[in-house]
């Protein structure tokens, strides 16, 4: 396994330049997320019309697999309804822990350049804190812990 | 067998070729590449004399010890009182009854906090600890004061990482009971003037525990000559296995504390009714010892002392000045603890390259370092950081293993910088 596998351009470009890095003042959700074995924090923001997620953020700080795939993810939900966020959060998990299968990554778009993290078992729950972040945000927990 | 006889005697530096031969996994690759372990303050490998002390000891002499008559229970009591004995005269102990065998150094904490602090202290009393402390240092106390009504108090460090000296001697008071202070710090390196800190608790009669857990792999630890009252450290981290440790504690304490757990070996008659302890050592080491540990901790101490514990500090202090030369090179790279005095051990960070992504790619070049927070989490804090990247060198690593690193790093800012 290559490190240009995990470090891949689009997570780079992602890295260097996150998407939509910024508070939602007026968020209808929020909700906190920590790693605290290797101190990567983030706060998730949600505003929603209805159950569509009109506007979605993060702030934080955070490796470059964390805040990518925290770019990456307010990029591919917003917009979305709150049940095709979380069976995005369903299709990731799989993406990111399943190492058997054929995973089909052509419905998560740029998401798929995640796909690289699972063979860095280490850095699994670096990709995978903003997507449990936004979970406890839509649920309406305060704060999520991926040790 | 270690290669190091050959060089023992008057020669003044240390053969690292032929050291790094009594070390089998420094031959192994990680990624095709020879490994760089430079993760030391984290745990330090092990000769193969610590290896085969414990592998002889499983094929020939194990039994439990302190029981039987028989010969292989009298050969195995005699190996790990025998490494009890070369623990004390290690650390230059005035008695082996002031050697306690634990789990390791937070164990050992543990324990005092529970069978020294917990039956006297109580509302009003103060623990005094510094902001540099391992939360092996930490979170006992915050126990010990959740169960006694005890307060924490916490001398702040300086932008250094050293000890504020004048603000903990202006927190010693009449409330303090307890003073527990790094002997060096795990997150920096900073090397505590741990002289000056017992001085002042002595001159107030507060006790002192040390950790000393990233101290006695790298410097001659005399604890009468330190005149602290506990002194608490780790096998694995001075070449010895993991899962044993010790706990120096002064006699006249020992002996005035309750035991922590009961069970067999502690005792001297059980009914009943009454209940009659076993003396130091054995008053605090409840069941069956980790025996092999003992005995490799053992063998641990035979090998560095035939190094030269000053032998080993030098080729490990030169390898520190390396290091800083070289990484000073490298630029957006920040030292993260500064003391003048310092282990080798290197904290920093590099603009725009998380730690943790670090951690990742230099593993790729096959340079193994620490990435995180250290279990220093308000080390961290002060300095803003979530996180560092912590480089530590044994006196087995070189300076070819450095270069490595800092190439390493040059690539991870063309990664990711």
């Amino acid at each position: 396994m290559d490190l240009k596998d995990l470090y891949r351009d689009v997570i780079v470009d992602h890295n260097r330049h996150p998407r939509n890095f910024r508070e939602i003042p007026d968020a209808d959700r929020r909700a906190d997320g920590f790693n605290p074995l290797c101190g990567d924090k983030l706060t998730v923001f949600v505003k929603l019309d209805g159950d569509r997620i009109s506007d979605v953020s993060f702030n934080g700080s955070g490796c470059a697999i964390s805040v990518a795939s925290a770019s990456l993810l307010t990029e591919s939900v917003k917009g979305k309804t709150i049940p095709e966020a979380e069976g995005l959060f369903s299709q990731m998990h799989q993406l990111l822990t399943r190492d058997d299968a054929d995973i089909d990554v052509s419905g998560l778009g740029k998401l798929g350049a995640l796909s690289g993290v699972r063979e860095f078992p280490a850095r699994v729950k670096c990709a995978s804190l903003c997507w449990h972040t936004l979970d406890a945000a839509l649920h309406q927990q305060d704060q999520v812990s991926t040790e | 067998m270690n290669a190091i006889h050959a060089a023992a005697g008057d020669s003044p530096a240390l053969d690292v070729a032929a050291i790094r031969r009594d070390f089998p996994v420094l031959a192994r690759t990680v990624r095709g590449l020879p490994l760089s372990y430079l993760d030391n303050a984290a745990s330090s490998q092990r000769p193969r004399a610590v290896i085969d002390a414990m592998s002889h000891y499983y094929e020939n002499s194990h039994a439990n010890v302190h029981r039987g008559v028989h010969t292989l229970s009298q050969e195995a009591t005699d190996l790990f009182e025998g490494a009890r004995a070369k623990v004390r005269r290690f650390i230059n102990a005035k008695s082996t009854q002031e050697i306690i065998f634990v789990r390791g150094t937070t164990e050992a904490i543990n324990l005092v906090a529970q069978s020294y602090g917990r039956p006297t202290f109580g509302p009003g009393d103060e623990i005094l600890v510094s902001r540099l402390e391992h939360h092996a240092n930490i979170v006992p106390w915050q126990m010990l004061c959740q169960q006694t009504g005890a307060a924490l108090k916490v001398a702040p460090i300086t932008r250094s990482g050293e000890v504020d000296f004048d603000a903990f001697a202006a927190l010693l008071s009449p409330r303090t009971k307890l003073v527990a202070l790094a002997h060096v710090s795990n997150a920096l390196g900073t090397v505590i003037p741990v002289h000056r800190f017992i001085a002042a608790a002595r001159a107030r009669g507060v006790p002192v525990l040390l950790d000393g857990a990233q101290a006695v792999p790298h410097m001659q630890v005399d604890v009468q000559e330190l005149d602290c009252d506990f002194y608490a450290f780790s096998g694995h981290k001075m070449c010895g296995p993991t899962g044993i440790g010790v706990l120096y504690g002064r006699e006249s304490l020992l002996n005035a504390m309750p035991p922590w757990q009961g069970g067999g070996d502690m005792i001297l008659a059980v009914s009943f009714e009454k209940t009659v302890y076993n003396g130091l050592p054995y008053k605090f080491e409840a069941g069956t010892p980790d025996i092999a540990g003992a005995i490799g901790l053992g063998a641990a101490i035979d090998y560095l002392e035939s190094l030269g514990m000053e032998r080993i500090a030098a080729a490990e202090q030169a390898l520190l000045v390396y290091a800083n030369e070289r990484l000073a090179t490298v630029p957006g790279l920040r030292f993260v603890g500064t003391a003048p005095e310092k282990a080798s051990v290197v904290s920093f960070t590099i603009d725009n390259v998380h730690p943790h992504d670090l951690g990742t790619i230099l593993d790729h070049e096959g340079v193994a370092i620490r990435t995180g927070h250290h279990c220093a989490m308000p080390v961290m804090e002060f300095f803003g950081l979530p996180a560092t990247a912590r480089a530590s060198f044994a006196f087995y690593n070189t300076r070819a293993e450095i270069d490595r690193l800092v190439a390493a790093l040059h690539t991870a800012r063309e990664m990711l910088g």
